[in-house]
């Protein structure tokens, strides 16, 4: 606990921070104009195309003086752990959230389609529904609106998922690699490292792009295939999302690491993104036996 | 290079000025105050929906309100009272209090720190707005569906739901911020010499409450996504056609909504025993104790969530295990009661406002948590169940154990936090106005409950009426006598007998040994504890 800088006893605390306020004000503003959107108002699409540009502009000046003060020697041990705490406590939160979407897709293969299909057969509505997995459900009338049974067919596990499967994890070894390379000092070892799983980050999105546009046009899954078609875009799109910010996150960290940023002895900023790949790469593999093998 | 002149101006800048340093300061102690000022705003704006509500309850019939307005009421009073006006206070709190009671120069993360403050006005307004925008005309107003947003009828309901949906993400991407800041100032900020178990339990009561907000905020917000999707965008997560489940929702809802009842509480837990031990001039009894309490309590608290729903249908051994692990949190529990009434024996006992709140706090509570026992009880629960005995329960569980309790710190920190003592007379007129008509304003709602008085209905049978009425008149009593609050706390912010350092005879603790008020930056230097 008592590291050598806390003997010191200064800890940086950044002056103000006008970033914050800003922020909120375009959260605001995209969220109220995403709400108008969904409920058909014309003003709704230019809030948000403000709000998400007042957004990503501050994220960007944040994250700006926040790497300016690493570079000028601003943080020591002791704000380095605190960032490497507060990263762990923030992928913790993120585990919670993924825990929702799987949670769905157990009790509702588990709990919820087993129920419906075993009502007595002389009263039941869903005659002939076996609630047999893949699913989308037995069809009727649900707050007025009909919902006739989506025609799909499931996604298979072993083709574009299963080399989706090997990207993800081939590009955990090439960030541990370049992981190694940093610490070695050997900065081409570092900025090649990065370089690969950026492209394999890419590569992942392209397939998965791909994947989407196939289940879409061909095999009728949709977001709207009852419960097997919500399950599989939500839990698929959500990390197909952290996917993305997690290229982009590399993305960062591989122009810092060009422009020659870090050292081996302190690089949070490199960890807290490997950190957080995988993260992702974890994710990937549960979604794998889950949602698309078993 | 201006970066370098930026840090340089860090190194040595003092207390600042102006209006504008309330909006970008990373202060913990401003930002402490921005969440209580808040929270204390948003009390009176929950304070006065609920008002419009019992003024309808006051008679049977129709009155005042549309039954859908009435709905709208009661959902949103619901949510700002939680998430607006009980965690930004205990927010609040921990940012004022933990780095000074654990010897820390500042929170850990000051910017995170501010941004989980300016969250908070967002997800206020995007709850509010739609009530400002119905006036113009412009969709239904609120959430017309309870805080609890159950499908099938939050899918149907109008633009107020989008609204709702998207105030609790924020809300919860204000709590998780807020959590990683206390865990990671209390793992990486403590003093030399603090050790996990010389901590104050507040700071202990408060790591428990982040740990439990990061494992279940984010839960809820992956419910409220189905909700959004399920409502825009033809997901059928809720929706028994598409082979989803209304139920589902009720079980991620309250796998987030039971924590966050101790989310609530711990807190509270946490501060009282030093409020107990510095009017009973006694130390902490069983502070051992009280920390694997407080840890059980917190485990258990996940795994208890269907007791709120346990009239919606499931398999015999489900209710079972529900029943008993809810039952088995009541031991943990007893033993924090324990704890504290043996901390007041035999002490040399002073009534102070902070300990009139403390007291009323365990009396009352006491019955919340023993009314509690009742609602978990399967075949029991039956008959409760969606009834006002409810309502009254979980009143006299977050009104005393939530509010009363944070009234309660705020007589006794505000000192520390103004530098002067607050109107001791006017603050005990506050506790004994606020005591007794919240009693008479609840406990009328046990008997209404158990006669099968339904929640949530703006009418109800004639048999009724009296109860009803004795409950407007408390209500209104108890939201006037917190004007009187209100007036204490803005004197004391404005001046008054200027406090002592220690302010109360037999405060313990590190916070008491800095000046009142704190300096601006509290342990440049930290302290050594032995």
């Amino acid at each position: 606990m008592a590291s050598h800088s806390q003997k010191s006893g200064h800890y940086f605390v950044p002056s103000s921070a006008s970033y914050s306020v800003m922020l909120s004000a375009g959260v605001l503003s995209l969220l109220s104009g995403f709400v108008f959107n969904m409920n058909n108002f014309a003003a709704g699409k230019w809030m948000m195309i403000f709000g998400i540009s007042v957004v990503l502009a501050m994220i960007f000046k944040w994250m700006a003086s926040v790497v300016n003060e690493s570079e000028g020697g601003m943080y020591t041990k002791w704000e380095d752990k605190s960032f490497r705490m507060g990263m762990i406590t923030f992928i913790a939160s993120e585990v919670a959230f993924f825990t929702a979407f799987f949670g769905a897709l157990f009790f509702i293969r588990i709990i919820a389609l087993p129920e419906l299909a075993s009502f007595d057969p002389e009263f039941t509505l869903y005659k002939g529904f076996t609630g047999a997995w893949p699913s989308a459900g037995p069809g009727g009338v649900v707050l007025g609106k009909t919902y006739e049974v989506a025609k799909f067919t499931p996604m298979a596990a072993w083709g574009l998922p299963a080399i989706n499967t090997l990207l993800l994890l081939t590009s955990g070894v090439t960030v541990t690699w370049a992981h190694w390379g940093l610490l070695k000092n050997n900065r081409k070892q570092l900025i090649i490292g990065l370089f690969l799983t950026v492209l394999l980050g890419i590569a992942f999105l392209i397939c998965q792009a791909m994947e989407y546009h196939h289940a879409y046009t061909e095999m009728g899954l949709t977001l709207g295939a009852g419960a097997y078609g919500a399950t599989f875009f939500m839990l698929t799109g959500f990390h197909g999302f952290h996917v993305l910010l997690g290229t982009l996150m590399l993305i960062v960290i591989l122009l810092r690491s060009i422009k020659g940023h870090f050292t081996a002895a302190n690089h949070f900023g490199f960890e807290g993104v490997a950190w957080y790949w995988h993260f992702v790469d974890v994710v990937w593999l549960g979604l794998f036996v889950f949602v698309y093998w078993l | 290079m201006s970066t370098k002149a930026a840090i340089h101006h860090d190194e040595h800048h003092d207390h600042p000025k102006g209006m504008k340093h309330w909006f970008t300061t990373t202060n913990h102690k401003d930002i402490g105050t921005m969440y209580l000022i808040f929270s204390l705003i948003m009390f009176f704006v929950g304070g006065i929906m609920i008002l419009g509500v019992r003024a309808e309850l006051f008679q049977p019939g129709l009155q005042l309100m549309k039954p859908e307005f009435y709905n709208q009421l009661i959902g949103s009073h619901a949510l700002i009272m939680i998430f607006a006006a009980l965690m930004p206070a205990a927010t609040g709190f921990a940012n004022w209090m933990i780095p000074l009671q654990i010897g820390a120069p500042d929170m850990a993360l000051p910017r995170i720190n501010n941004w989980g403050f300016w969250l908070l006005p967002v997800a206020a307004t995007l709850l509010i707005l739609p009530f400002i925008l119905a006036l113009f005309g412009v969709g239904d107003g609120g959430a017309a569906t309870g805080w609890t947003l159950y499908a099938p009828l939050s899918v149907q309901g109008g633009m107020g739901v989008d609204f709702a949906i998207f105030a609790i993400h924020i809300l919860g991407v204000s709590s998780v911020l807020g959590s990683i800041n206390v865990i990671v100032t209390i793992f990486n900020m403590r003093a030399p010499g603090m050790t996990l178990m010389k901590m104050p339990l507040f700071a202990w009561g408060w790591l428990i409450t982040a740990f439990l907000l990061v494992a279940t905020i984010p839960v809820l917000a992956g419910a409220v996504t189905m909700l959004l999707t399920d409502r825009h965008f033809g997901t059928h997560f809720f929706d028994a056609a598409g082979g989803g489940d209304p139920i589902l929702f009720q079980h991620l809802f309250w796998f987030f909504g039971h924590p966050e009842v101790y989310i609530l509480l711990l807190p509270v837990w946490g501060f009282m025993p030093q409020i107990l031990q510095t009017f009973s001039r006694k130390p902490i009894f069983g502070y051992k104790a009280q920390v694997f309490s407080l840890i059980a309590i917190g485990i258990l608290s996940l795994v208890v969530w269907a007791h709120h729903f346990l009239t919606a249908g499931m398999p015999v051994p489900a209710l079972l295990y529900f029943m008993y692990s809810t039952m088995s949190i009541s031991l943990p529990l007893a033993v924090l009661f324990f704890c504290w009434i043996a901390n007041i024996w035999k002490g040399a006992l002073t009534f102070e406002t902070p300990m009139l709140f403390a007291i009323g706090w365990i009396i009352l509570f006491g019955i919340g948590g023993l009314t509690g026992l009742v609602l978990a009880d399967v075949a029991a629960d039956a008959q409760y169940h969606h009834s006002y005995f409810v309502v009254a329960h979980f009143h006299y569980t977050l009104f005393v154990g939530g509010i009363m309790g944070i009234m309660a710190g705020v007589y006794y920190w505000l000192p520390k936090m103004t530098g002067h003592m607050y109107n001791e007379k006017l603050g005990k007129l506050h506790f004994w106005l606020t005591a007794i008509s919240f009693n008479l304003t609840f406990l009328p709602q046990f008997f209404v409950g158990l006669a099968g008085m339904p929640r949530r209905i703006p009418d109800y049978a004639l048999q009724f009426a009296e109860f009803n009425a004795i409950s407007s008149v408390g209500a209104f009593i108890l939201g006037l006598s917190q004007l009187l609050f209100l007036y204490n706390i803005i004197a004391c912010a404005r001046g008054g007998k200027k406090a002592t350092d220690k302010v109360w005879e037999g405060a313990e603790g590190l916070e008491w040994t800095l000046s009142s008020p704190p300096p601006y930056h509290s342990f440049s230097k930290q302290p050594t504890i032995k």
